[in-house]
């Protein structure tokens, strides 16, 4: 504990939590401003009149706003000022797009996910209430590492599985809704290896053993790094699912190398992935066709490269400053209303949109691995910066597989895409920072904070 | 304590945004054209098909134009005229692309530059009424009906000209396309279209007329005595009337067409040799005028240079360097000399105009959607660099013209003979293998010159039975007879 309170206090943003929510407040209210005239842009790109949609949507924005405010108010009045607005820009802007969709498809996914926002931002408040402090979940550690373990099964379980959907098993049906439990399985496994290698962090540091020019520790303290390379390569494998194994591990190696300052670490879990991923290469058809629309997609433009073409075809049309919103052609982009929503904004927002929602992610990024800094202990900043690199390698694998720098794999753009169980878990995400850079400007502050309940005290 | 490793990882994040960033701007700026205009992005075609293109219409009716439609495209493309305009038109398919005139003039046809309709400007999306412009053609409907009648059943093709303007009164090919079909909506009703046009033996998507050469034959004497009569000979000049011309440096000598002299006695005049169409005389011309000569004069005449026009003309060619053999074998159109129909139209339409090089063309005028002139073709001469528009002197043109009239009046052009009219003409039976080529090329008064290529005619056939009864079909239809 000692050696945390060192860490927080640094960089710490001394105003008074009053000073700090009304920042918070006049950002929130931009968002809400932005993303309401984007809505009514959109309608008068269909017809004179302002859109009702655009009106129910602007109202409910500012009612979820003001209850989220409210909330963070009370509950974390210390927190950083920028997330909530933030991720409330991106929604928002998401809520645009995927009626932007609709108006194409002639479908109702906007007033759907309307209401997943007032739920997930639900569930955001909800957090804030029950997880005062953020070390409490730290006691639940192998409990959520065996969660996270069965939620990325779940989808395989008969009676449960919605069936491959897109050659991808990830759904799950449960109580008549469709739920995607991997969402929440990112998150499980940050607080879970948060919570382990805070303990056996130093002893994952002891470099014991040499392995060709590595310095590396005893292999049995590797053994967790080939468990989850595996289980990686397996969520690849068997779920078909290319880009959660792909997030899921990167967020593995970053937070492993954070906790043990060693590069021994990354470095081995890069070739037994490179290994592992060769080998799947080999063995899986579906990991070829990837690798290959990735490699040329214009040979194969009418069929399997069709969706990154398309998707390419969008962003460049849509060149520097974009067809405007509702100018452009979603109904060519298969996904537009949930993977391939960028591609979609890069069309009718141009480059200039595109960059522009990118920068927020950005921001997002930047105040996320700030917190991991400045938190109050060691879970605190091994638990942000799981959570920043999840929201950022998230970004970057759907982004950049839309934009042909990776190949593209089935993943959501955080707080953008269309999906309840993504958004959902975003707001979550988002409610643990808040928590976390609370707790240490709390602390800062020299705010009465509650003892730390251990163990014992708490029953 | 661990702040050095969050640095680094967020580095290492910071950089893969940069290379989102950079990639982001290579895509929409760098490749936003090749993108934008691929063949599979829709986009462009949808923003295309949404403009009421203009039509195309030859006298009072429209050969192309577009209707409403349901769906993404929101206009179809209709060809009334059918084949009978197909190689003009061309084809306007979401799949094959443009052809004819739908790719040349497509600018006017939407009513504005492509460039335009690839930027996302506000306007062009606000505007859906848009439409393009109409072009009106010079074709005369019974001269283009007339050569496609008279060309039924026989692969050739038919270009008229008017020889004072230029303005082309016929083109026609035959086989020719419907592109209505070619032009639906229906990818799999257009591959049914397609296929049996790119199959077929006969090659129907060639236009003929303007986009394959021939070998020319007896036709390209008017330019070998063009060159004779710049070069101090007239028509009265005799020469040896011969069976066989021996050529100089080779064993092939030269004969007459069905062997024999060409006339009765010891010499033959020129103008004789040309309503004859006497080889002997010609190939001796060819070798006593020497290649430079020829080449220059065929040159003069259009040839190894395409006229300018509204669709693609491919380049008549006479080789730049002869020995004495070829310019004997080119004097009378054989060998390595080639010429499209068009190009042979405009030597005959020369003729008939003074000596004067016109520059056909098929547009008369183009109108916007109001109905206000937009362009308005003016006659021109071709010229064209180092070449002038005056070929060679009237006085040499009237004598060629006169001897022109004297083939139709009692030579080989009898065949193309109307009542009541001067009527003008040269054959030709291009023997090179296999079928021969047939022309005939010719005028009527100042009103039409004409050209005839049957490319694959019968063994026996010459262009004076075959070539020059459809001549005078297309000319008397011209002539509103």
């Amino acid at each position: 504990m000692s050696a945390a309170t060192g860490t927080a206090g640094r960089g710490v943003d001394r105003r008074t939590g009053n000073a700090l929510r009304s920042t918070e407040a006049r950002l929130l209210a931009f968002a809400v401003v932005i993303t309401f005239a984007a809505h009514v842009l959109l309608g008068w790109s269909q017809g004179p009149e302002v859109p009702p949609s655009a009106i129910v949507t602007g109202v409910a924005m500012t009612v979820i706003a003001i209850v989220a405010h409210i909330t963070v108010r009370t509950m974390a009045p210390d927190a950083d000022p920028t997330l909530l607005p933030l991720a409330f820009l991106l929604n928002g802007l998401g809520l645009v797009f995927v009626r932007r969709v609709d108006l194409a498809a002639g479908s109702d996914l906007a007033g759907t996910q309307t209401v997943w926002t007032a739920v997930s931002v639900a569930g955001m408040c909800a957090v804030l209430v029950l997880i005062r402090q953020v070390r409490t979940l730290s006691r639940y550690q192998y409990s959520l590492g065996l969660l996270t373990l069965v939620l990325l099964i779940l989808p395989l379980v008969p009676g449960l599985t919605a069936g491959p959907i897109n050659g991808a098993r990830l759904w799950i049906d449960l109580f008549g809704m469709r739920f995607q439990p991997g969402e929440v399985a990112k998150l499980t496994m940050v607080a879970f290896l948060a919570g382990y290698l805070e303990r056996k962090r130093v002893l994952l540091s002891v470099a014991s053993h040499r392995f060709g020019p590595l310095l590396m520790p005893a292999p049995r303290h590797l053994a967790p790094v080939l468990l989850a390379t595996g289980v990686a390569l397996v969520v690849m494998a068997g779920l078909r699912d290319l880009g959660s194994a792909l997030l899921l591990f990167g967020v593995f190696l970053a937070v492993l190398y954070v906790a043990t300052g060693r590069a021994a670490y990354p470095l081995f879990g890069l070739v037994a992935f490179a290994i592992g991923s060769t080998l799947a290469y080999q063995l899986f058809a579906h990991v070829r066709v990837r690798v290959s629309i990735w490699l040329d997609p214009w040979s194969q433009v009418s069929n399997a490269g069709y969706q990154l073409a398309q998707s390419l075809f969008a962003l460049g049309t849509g060149g520097l400053t974009g067809a405007g919103l509702g100018g452009g052609r979603p109904q060519d982009v298969p996904f537009s209303a949930t993977d391939a929503m960028f591609a979609v904004i890069g069309e009718e927002l141009g480059l200039l949109g595109a960059t522009a929602v990118l920068v927020a992610f950005l921001l997002l990024v930047v105040r996320g691995f700030k917190i991991s800094l400045t938190a109050r202990d060691e879970y605190g900043t091994l638990l942000a910066l799981g959570l920043t690199a999840t929201i950022a390698l998230q970004t970057f694998v759907i982004v950049g597989g839309l934009t042909r720098v990776v190949p593209l794999t089935g993943i959501t753009l955080p707080f953008m895409s269309y999906g309840g169980s993504s958004l959902l878990g975003n707001y979550v995400l988002i409610a643990l920072l808040l928590r976390i850079s609370d707790e240490s400007r709390g602390a800062a502050r020299g705010r009465q904070m509650e003892r730390p309940r251990t163990g014992k005290s708490s029953r | 304590m661990m702040t050095k490793q969050i640095g680094r990882v967020a580095t290492l994040t910071l950089l893969l945004f940069g290379v989102l960033f950079v990639n982001l701007n290579l895509i929409a700026l760098v490749q936003s054209e090749t993108l934008s205009s691929h063949p599979a992005n829709r986009r462009l075609l949808v923003r295309e098909y949404a403009i009421e293109r203009g039509s195309i219409v030859v006298g009072e009716e429209a050969i192309a134009r577009s209707i409403e439609t349901e769906g993404d495209l929101e206009h179809l493309r209709e060809y009334p005229g059918g084949a009978l305009y197909g190689h003009i038109t061309g084809y306007y398919s979401f799949i094959l692309g443009r052809s004819g005139l739908e790719a040349a003039l497509n600018e006017q046809l939407i009513g504005q530059p492509l460039e335009v309709l690839a930027q996302n400007l506000g306007d062009l999306l606000f505007a859906p009424d848009q439409a393009g412009n109409t072009v009106e053609l010079t074709i005369d409907p019974r001269a283009q009906q007339a050569a496609a009648d008279a060309l039924e059943g026989r692969v050739g093709a038919v270009v008229a000209l008017d020889p004072t303007t230029g303005a082309v009164l016929a083109s026609y090919a035959n086989p020719s396309f419907d592109p209505g079909p070619l032009s639906t909506h229906n990818a799999s009703a257009i591959r049914e279209a397609w296929e049996p046009l790119i199959d077929s033996d006969e090659r129907p998507l060639v236009n003929r007329a303007i986009a394959e050469t021939y070998p020319p034959g007896s036709t390209f004497k008017l330019i070998t005595a063009a060159a004779a009569l710049e070069h101090d000979r007239s028509p009265e000049t005799a020469f040896p009337d011969e069976g066989v011309y021996d050529v100089p440096q080779t064993e092939s000598d030269i004969g007459n067409f069905g062997g024999g002299k060409c006339g009765e006695g010891e010499t033959i005049s020129l103008a004789d040799a040309m309503r004859v169409s006497c080889n002997t005389v010609f190939a001796r011309l060819g070798v006593e005028l020497g290649a430079d000569r020829l080449i220059d004069m065929a040159e003069r005449f259009g040839f190894n240079r395409a006229p300018p026009y509204e669709l693609d003309v491919a380049n008549s060619g006479i080789p730049k360097e002869m020995d004495e053999p070829s310019a004997a074998q080119s004097a009378i159109g054989q060998r390595d000399v080639r010429a499209t129909p068009m190009q042979m139209a405009i030597v005959a339409a020369a003729m008939a105009n003074g000596g004067r090089l016109v520059e056909p063309h098929l547009v008369r005028a183009i109108r916007d959607p109001s109905g206000s002139l937009v362009r308005e073709t003016a006659p021109s001469l071709w010229d064209e660099g180092r070449f002038d528009g005056q070929v060679v002197s009237e006085t040499i043109a009237a004598q060629l013209r006169d001897m022109m009239i004297d083939v139709v009046a009692d030579g080989t052009g009898r065949n193309a003979r109307i009542d009541g009219v001067t009527v003008g003409g040269k054959t030709g039976t291009a023997q090179t293998g296999g079928a021969p080529t047939v022309w005939f090329v010719g005028f009527a008064d100042q009103q039409v010159a004409v050209a005839v290529v049957l490319p694959s005619a019968g063994d026996d056939d010459t262009g004076g039975q075959v070539a020059a009864p459809i001549a005078r079909a297309v000319m008397e239809a011209a002539l509103g007879r």
